[in-house]
């Protein structure tokens, strides 16, 4: 319980809805504290100093870290932006006794939750001798990119995730138990239906104040799961949007004190997984009669399929075991097929691409956890390198 | 608590949140009808620029797969856009877009009764038909059981709850009153609201609206309710009868009328509008429930202020007749007449293409005409 302080503009009866929400063991105790206090210290003027928050991967491939830091002005671009460093030993990155790693800032964006003129700025790491760390899968994606700017590769890439409590069972499901059956809940509404839409509609604003390219949300098929898109974008720019997003995504959550996991298969049984369904053109694609490039495209993914399952999810494909059974919408991880509107193939063809006779296709393999960086950098050496 | 642990949420953060300004970018939020035919859907597309007309919206698809309307291997829908609303959850400048549904070949889905609405409206448009339909619908709590009632039991019987007021009389009117408020703003035609004879039930009323925009705002304001319940963390149920024994069942009345009946002496023409429902009864029951008949084989038994399912009556003010003429259209020879057997979870499209088939085109018999 708070004390007896009464903020101006806090309404005696925040302290009731503390009091409430605290015995909800399912949402962080850090989401119970005053957000109407907060709000004071979050509108004090500052100054011409501005908060810049760096974002980085850390040594899993899947986690986000992050870390503030002070400077004299508005960056008015990335050049304004300086380099740092962190202690690597404490992500997972390094060893103890040289733990530097360095910070590369590579995309900014406006803050959403310190509000302008303050920026969010997505990093690559580098070892301290200059080379990309582990799971720094930028860097060489960023070669591979390059190298197929002609092609004018777009990508929009579809995520999905699950809302656990802090207990991490499934938000809104009963205590000890289970909903009702998958069917009712994809795109649905009702409380019966929809649980957790207030992240998904903070996490739209803030992406778009951000600046990051959401290009819609709906509801998923198992309960407390839900998708946004990001994209279309061209070459490295999607994979930075998305790691930027989840980390939007993230920080949302955290703000209310649930959990946003990006497990492939949070739970077992008759649930569908979590996948990050990736979609790609070339100029060729898109053009008229592009539906054979398409085609092309996919018949080199159906030769190169065990190579794209490695690197579809963090851990070499275990995680996308759990996922890709050939059931709740998947192909079977063992084998490569495609079709026209096919939602059980690796690969979809949309039926209005079949249609127009151009446009692109949708891989839909890569688990919700994977990099996307690893993932666009894999289709370009399949689908445009023209490599085996 | 039977609220949702969604509902418990802070919206003290959440407003934080929707007040970030968006720039140019506008969200629209695409509804449609799911496979069941009662069932509403949702999903959200960013647009460059604020939409002025419905002509401004795209096409768009999604996975029938996963709302009972295709299989998985040939899974893709159409949405077309059919009619757009300011949002209310949202606010300017986003918009709510409802939708009609198409298969892959371009034809209709098998809940799409909006496209042959449609057409038998444009077939009478001179004919200038209103209506005016009565949503009736129960609160419930996330258990399932009714908003305020005992957990385990009952309240007292019907009687001091109709248009009550009162903690002891009023189940969940914060509700209504958000519900209607965000209709008035969405741009849907509410004309009113009232608590119902039954506990936690209640009443919103949508018209007069011309032709195919009856069942447009009706399904919006539907979909309003539900958005409005899940923030509360209650539950809208358009069950037709809720809960069996001494307790009303839910319908949506709907009012009909053309220029003609609303003209002097245009008593005549609704006598003789009802003279023909009254050879058709068959054919309406199967058009006013989303099971052909068997929702309102629940409710409709002749108590409860509702008229038999077998059989079909009508008369002036009488509210256990199928279709009852207001004491006010009897006394002025003109007006309306109300047709009280729709349920409360019909489609809007069906019962209004069922009204002007019958009583505009003179149509006869079991099946509907193919024109």
């Amino acid at each position: 319980e708070t004390s007896g302080f009464l903020w101006r503009g806090a309404n005696p009866s925040c302290f009731t809805k503390v009091a409430i929400r605290s015995r909800m063991s399912y949402v962080s105790d850090s989401s119970t504290l005053n957000k109407a206090l907060r709000q004071h210290y979050l509108t004090l003027p500052q100054g011409q100093f501005c908060q810049l928050t760096y974002v980085w991967i850390d040594g899993t491939g899947e986690g986000l870290r992050n870390k503030t830091r002070t400077i004299d002005s508005e960056p008015k671009s990335l050049a304004d932006v300086p380099e740092w460093n962190f202690d690597g030993s404490s992500t997972g990155q390094s060893k103890g006794y040289n733990s530097d790693m360095m910070l590369i800032p590579v995309r900014m964006f406006r803050d959403p939750f310190l509000l302008d003129p303050n920026k969010l700025v997505l990093c690559e790491v580098l070892k301290h001798t200059g080379e990309p760390a582990e799971s720094n899968h930028r860097n060489r994606c960023h070669k591979s990119m390059e190298k197929v700017t002609d092609l004018h590769p777009w990508f929009g890439m579809e995520q999905e995730y699950t809302l656990l409590g802090v207990d991490r069972h499934p938000f809104g499901w009963p205590r000890h138990g289970f909903p009702k059956p998958q069917g009712p809940y994809y795109c649905g509404v009702g409380a019966d239906k929809a649980f957790g839409r207030d992240i998904v509609e903070c996490h739209f604003k803030a992406c778009l104040y951000a600046g990051v390219k959401i290009t819609g949300t709906n509801a998923e098929v198992m309960p407390s799961q839900w998708e946004f898109q990001v994209g279309p974008c061209e070459g490295i720019e999607i994979a930075d949007q998305l790691w930027m997003a989840r980390f939007l995504l993230h920080r949302v959550c955290e703000d209310f004190g649930v959990v946003a996991s990006l497990d492939p298969k949070p739970m077992v049984g008759d649930w569908n997984g979590a996948g990050c369904h990736v979609n790609m053109s070339t100029v060729p694609m898109r053009e008229d009669g592009g539906i054979e490039y398409v085609e092309k495209a996919i018949e080199k993914l159906s030769k190169r399929h065990p190579e794209h399952i490695r690197v579809y999810d963090p851990h070499g494909g275990e995680d996308n075991k759990r996922r890709l059974t050939g059931r709740h919408e998947t192909s079977s991880i063992h084998d490569f097929s495609s079709g026209i509107a096919n939602r059980g193939a690796s690969v979809r063809i949309p039926r209005q691409v079949d249609q127009e006779k151009c446009g692109y296709f949708e891989d839909r393999r890569p688990s919700a956890n994977c990099d996307p960086y690893s993932v666009i950098y894999e289709m370009a050496v399949t689908c445009m390198l023209d490599e085996k | 608590m039977a609220t949702s642990a969604s509902s418990q949420l802070s919206k003290v953060v959440k407003r934080q949140y929707m007040e970030l300004p968006q720039g140019d970018k506008v969200q629209a939020m695409y509804i449609w009808i799911d496979g069941t035919g009662e069932g509403l859907r949702c999903k959200t597309r960013t647009l460059d620029s604020e939409p002025k007309s419905i002509e401004d919206l795209p096409e768009w698809n999604f996975d029938g797969s996963s709302t009972y309307q295709s299989e998985g291997s040939n899974s893709d829908m159409y949405l077309i856009p059919a009619a757009m609303f300011r949002d209310p959850f949202r606010k300017d400048p986003n918009k709510l877009v409802l939708c009609q549904v198409l298969k892959y070949n371009r034809k209709p889905a098998e809940t799409n009764h909006r496209q042959t609405c449609r057409k038998i409206m444009d077939m009478v448009e001179h004919q200038i038909p209103w209506f005016g339909m009565e949503q009736e619908y129960t609160i419930l709590g996330t258990d399932g059981h009714p908003f305020g009632w005992p957990s385990n039991g009952f309240p007292g019987p019907q009687g001091p709850y109709y248009c009550g007021v009162g903690a002891d009389k009023a189940y969940g009117r914060d509700i209504v009153e958000a519900h209607y408020r965000a209709c008035l703003y969405a741009g849907v035609e509410i004309c009113g609201t009232n608590a119902e004879v039954m506990p936690a039930q209640w009443e919103f009323q949508i018209g007069p609206c011309e032709g195919i925009n009856m069942g447009d705002h009706l399904w919006v304001a539907r979909f309003i309710l539900h958005r409005v319940c899940e923030d509360f963390g209650v539950v809208a149920s358009f069950d037709p009868k809720p809960i069996p024994g001494n307790w009303n069942g839910a319908g949506c009345h709907t009012n009909f009328s053309t220029k003609e009946m609303r003209e002097n002496g245009g008593l005549k023409c609704i006598e003789e509008s009802i003279e023909k429902l009254g050879k058709r009864h068959n054919y309406h029951i199967r058009a006013y429930d989303p099971k052909g008949g068997l929702d309102n084989a629940r409710r409709l038994t002749g108590h409860h202020e509702t008229s038999n399912i077998h059989e079909f009556s009508a008369g002036v003010a009488n509210r256990g007749a199928s279709i009852r003429i207001p004491r006010s259209v009897g006394q002025e020879k003109k007006g309306y007449f109300e047709d009280r057997r729709p349920s409360a979870n019909c489609d809007p499209y069906a019962v209004t293409e069922a009204l002007i088939r019958t009583c505009l085109l003179d149509e006869e018999g079991e099946e509907p005409v193919d024109y």
